[in-house]
């Protein structure tokens, strides 16, 4: 896997008027993971949006070497097309092989048009993109919502043989995600 | 280059008549049944027909701009599409001159071929009608910019998005209205280069424009 890190040193998001959190700093390298937790509304959305280079912190800076994934709670997949359109539509732009359909469950779904998922399998499709992607950094926003606890494990499983990997993943959750190695980060206490 | 080209058979996929069920052949039914419409609104006078046919014909064509404008961005800003590209770095430029490509495709040869029927409708005669269908095609490339450029500006826009977007499209449009369909009354090749420069400019633009809106709503 190629080389990795991630950083951010001293940032600050701002949402209209209200300052959600500042002074944050944080610096990931390969096998190394983080959560984000903290209250509903608190910013750990905006702070992925951030690491992410979607959006422009208030201030400070976001330092990142290698390629980045995000997943959210949108899974970025045509809704009238079948699943396995869908997935072969992100495979074509990131090249290689189709990842993980079997462990994820999906390989019974590939004929299913996207709209008629259920929340828990859209969530598996869009883990399943991800992986596609073949990023070193992981940015996941709530990635256990809606899923059952079969499904959990899985996922908890592909984060750990990530890392192992040499990957960095960021988890932004409420939820308990078992990782021996993951440190917690609580935005709580970098609110302005 | 392989990603435009994915982007591109895409975009093909969700806009050309037919995709996606029906709603992507509304636009070249609307143009069609404006044609149809006009001699009866206006009554059997052939000189007055012929006289005013190939005018319409440009209005039913910007009409038909218009009505997939809602259409080429929201859904995938909506869906998280922009920031996926947006990570693996493809350009929010490359992403809308590809779908400025697919969005002609999607309706100006097709609104080419249907002023051959429409034409028969409202009565011109052949020499208009050569006008008329290369006015169309100096002039649709640039409609087609600024649908692109006016979808993009108000792709944040909850709810009244759609109806503004058509809106705004009209008053950018009157010059290429201008010397596109003013080409008809002079006759002159004139009309139809300003038209096909007018259309560059606006082709040339659109990638740039509507990439920052797209930005600007993506950071906001």
């Amino acid at each position: 896997m190629e080389e990795c890190r991630i950083s951010a040193t001293n940032l600050a998001c701002r949402r209209g008027d209200r300052l959600l959190f500042a002074g944050l700093s944080l610096a990931l390298g390969p096998g190394e993971a983080l959560q984000l937790v903290g209250a509903n509304g608190i910013g750990k959305s905006s702070l992925m949006r951030i690491l992410a280079g979607l959006a422009r912190p208030y201030s400070g800076e976001v330092g990142r070497q290698g390629s980045l994934a995000l997943l959210d709670e949108r899974p970025a997949l045509d809704e009238h097309q079948p699943l396995g359109r869908a997935l072969d539509f992100w495979r074509s732009i990131d090249g290689g092989e189709a990842a993980g359909l079997e462990r994820l469950g999906l390989e019974a779904l590939l004929d299913v048009p996207v709209r008629y998922l259920s929340t828990g399998q859209r969530k598996r499709a869009a883990l399943a993109r991800l992986l596609g992607q073949r990023a070193p950094i992981w940015l996941l926003d709530e990635p256990l919502n809606g899923l059952d606890t079969h499904a959990i494990a899985l996922v908890e499983t592909l984060v750990a043989e990530h890392l192992a990997e040499g990957g960095i993943a960021i988890i932004a959750s409420h939820q308990t995600f078992a990782l021996p190695t993951l440190t917690r980060l609580a935005l709580s206490e970098h609110v302005a | 280059m392989s990603a435009a080209l994915a982007l591109l058979r895409r975009d093909l996929g969700r806009l050309l008549p037919g995709a996606q069920g029906g709603g992507t052949l509304l636009p070249l039914l609307f143009f069609l049944a404006v044609a149809m419409l006009y001699p009866f609104a206006i009554g059997p006078n052939p000189t007055l027909l012929a006289g005013t046919g190939g005018g319409v014909i440009w209005v039913a064509a910007l009409l038909a701009a218009i009505l997939p404008l809602d259409r080429l961005f929201a859904p995938d800003l909506e869906a998280g599409m922009f920031d996926q590209w947006a990570l693996r770095g493809l350009s929010e430029e490359l992403v809308v001159a590809v779908r400025l490509i697919a969005h002609w495709l999607s309706f100006g040869p097709f609104v080419m071929l249907a002023a051959l029927p429409a034409s028969a409708l409202v009565g011109i005669d052949g020499e208009t009608l050569r006008v008329v269908e290369l006015g169309l095609l100096a002039g649709t490339p640039g409609l087609a910019a600024i649908g692109i450029i006016i979808a993009a500006v108000t792709v944040s826009l909850r709810g009244g998005g759609a109806a503004l977007a058509g809106l705004l499209v009209i008053p950018l449009a009157v010059p290429l209205l201008i010397f596109g369909a003013g080409a008809l009354s002079t006759g002159g090749e004139g009309g139809l280069a300003l038209t096909a420069a007018i259309s560059l400019v606006l082709v040339a633009m659109a990638p740039f424009a509507g990439g920052a809106a797209i930005r600007a709503s993506r950071e906001g």
